[in-house]
């Protein structure tokens, strides 16, 4: 039984901002379905009165200090970006516009 | 509203002023250069640790006891999953089950009657950077100083009745914060946001109707503006035979009007799953008890307090309350030994007029408690006359310094000895004698005005008790 359908990868693509071409898809479809089917093995175990596990390390309390460290200097930071204009990353207009 | 109950919650994000973000140590800190204060960890670089915060932490908690909620003896933090530029990581580190808070409530009061609006929940989060969208419209420019500041997000429950409770709560909510002092609570700086949520439903039922969301809702009064909108418009709506649908509108106040926002691209699905950079926590009661301590007496206290020990009325209490430092002043100055409804009298009435005029808080003046303590104690004194006052008052609020000093530089001393004041008005009573004979003949008014001309010759110094008293003297004489 198929777990994962075209749909679900089109919609998973969609929110992580990929597209793909049908045959594309197709590949995921059934690569994304074996992934699924691998870890459902875990399935098999009973876990039954067993606190669900939200990290692999059994630590708590990690924090620092709230003290102020160097930054990056801009030019430093911004590097990597392709547009920039004062100092910003320069995108797209993105405005939730009325 | 007639037929219809309103149903409103509201969602509110402060920023925690600690000195670093909530995971790196990049200072947090507003209005710097853009993109001054950001590192490999809060652009989101690949491979970086980020470290939690212990301050953040210790305020989320601060926060939460203040709004009277149970403290989540276990947390962790998640994953919050989106894509926007003002978000580097397309993800923000949040707390999705297991929030630091959890079923508060803030009391606000309403015609005199006190109503407690519940709080659903409280957790830490970072916030995201900010988009600077060119007037060209050829692209947004991306501040990332922003990105990482720890902020709490506090989640009302639908408890809200009506436009003004939004608004009372936002209020009150606001002075916790300040009392606390975990944030500064500016909206114009953004480092205190609000989103609201309304929806009707005739009254009687018991299920909620369809909501819609407002944002961009950047004052308090604005909140309550874009919800008694809402309200009404939603109204119409049904009652036309209509659906509210579920959106995301804004308000303009230059409209007076709600519009619908273009929702962001794609469905909203966050998918949460357990951030696994940052270790989970365990709060224990010790660590809770040090934080209860550091809370300091908060607004309901302080206002129960004045009205039981200062004698003041419930409103004096609640107006001097709102702000701790103008509630920090106030009781400065009644420690200064002047009288609490006198100076209560003064920080209600002119010095507030003064501060909304120069959009400035009490922190903000030259002038110290101790100045308003002894301008009043003049006043009670009968060195100077109200009227005096009020001209010393301008020179104090504006430079700071002593009242008394004030009054002698300037000469303003109240003249309260007889004989040098019998001598000043004689002249003054020869001159308009026919008012003393229209006084003696009925004519109350006429009283008044030879006060009034007194006042005037006497640039106001004359004692007006004494000169009532020497007036009506002379004219028994005639």
């Amino acid at each position: 039984m198929s777990r994962i359908n075209e749909e679900q990868v089109r919609y998973v693509a969609n929110l992580a901002r990929l597209s793909f071409n049908d045959e594309e898809i197709k590949t995921f479809t059934t690569q994304l379905d074996d992934i699924i089917g691998f870890a459902e093995q875990l399935n098999e175990l009973d876990t039954e009165g067993i606190e669900p596990t939200t990290h692999v390390l059994d630590m708590y309390n990690v924090m620092r200090e709230d003290v102020v460290e160097p930054s990056l200097p801009r030019e430093e930071a911004l590097k990597n970006a392709p547009l920039q204009e004062d100092g910003q990353v320069k995108v797209p207009l993105i405005m939730e516009a009325d | 509203m007639s037929n219809f109950e309103t149903v409103i919650g509201l969602e509110v994000h402060v920023e925690l002023k600690t000195k670093t973000k909530a995971f790196c140590g990049c200072a947090n800190q507003f209005g710097a250069e853009p993109n001054t204060n950001t590192c490999p960890i809060c652009l989101g670089h690949p491979g970086v640790l980020p470290i939690l915060n212990h301050e953040a932490v210790d305020y989320a908690i601060k926060a939460a006891l203040a709004l009277n909620c149970e403290i989540s003896r276990e947390t962790k933090f998640d994953r919050k999953n989106y894509f926007y530029p003002d978000n580097p990581k397309a993800y923000q580190i949040s707390q999705f089950d297991q929030p630091i808070g959890r079923n508060g409530y803030i009391e606000i009061e309403l015609d005199g009657e006190k109503k407690r609006i519940g709080v659903h929940r409280l957790h830490l989060e970072e916030d995201a950077g900010k988009l600077n969208h060119l007037e060209d419209g050829s692209g947004s420019l991306v501040d990332f100083n922003r990105v990482g500041t720890p902020l709490i997000e506090i989640v009302s429950e639908a408890d809200m009745r009506d436009p003004h409770e939004a608004y009372l709560y936002l209020e009150k909510l606001k002075a916790i914060m300040q009392y606390i002092d975990v944030s500064d609570v500016k909206m114009e700086e953004g480092s205190l946001r609000c989103d609201a949520n309304i929806s009707i439903r005739p009254f009687g039922q018991t299920t909620f109707g369809t909501k819609t969301e407002l944002k961009n809702l950047n004052s308090f009064t604005f909140v309550e503006k874009g919800l008694a909108y809402e309200e009404k418009r939603q109204e119409k709506v049904l009652l036309s035979g209509g659906e509210v649908v579920q959106e995301t509108r804004r308000y303009n106040d230059a409209t007076k009007a709600t519009t619908v926002m273009r929702g962001k691209e794609g469905s909203e699905d966050y998918r949460y799953f357990p951030e696994p950079d940052i270790i989970k926590l365990k709060i224990d009661q010790e660590w809770i008890d040090r934080i209860e301590a550091e809370i300091p007496e908060l607004p309901d206290s302080r206002q129960k307090r004045y009205v039981e020990e200062f004698g003041l009325p419930e409103y004096d209490a609640m107006v001097l309350t709102q702000a701790k430092t103008m509630s920090d002043f106030f009781q400065d100055a009644v420690a200064e030994g002047a009288d609490a409804k006198l100076v209560s009298n003064w920080l209600m009435g002119d010095v507030s007029a003064y501060l909304n005029s120069k959009y400035k808080t009490i922190d903000q003046v030259p002038m110290t408690a101790k100045g308003l303590a002894k301008l009043v104690q003049l006043i009670e004194k009968g060195t100077i006359s109200s009227k005096i006052a009020k001209k010393v008052f301008k020179d104090l609020i504006e430079k700071g310094g002593d009242p008394e000093e004030i009054v002698k530089a300037k000469g303003l001393v109240q003249i309260s000895d007889e004989g040098a004041l019998r001598e000043m008005l004689a002249p003054i009573l020869e001159a308009n004698k026919q008012s003393m004979i229209d006084y003696k003949n009925g004519k109350d008014r006429a009283l008044g005005f030879l006060v009034g001309q007194v006042m005037k010759q006497t640039h106001g110094k004359a004692n007006p008790k004494m000169v009532n008293k020497i007036i009506l003297e002379e004219i028994d004489k005639l």
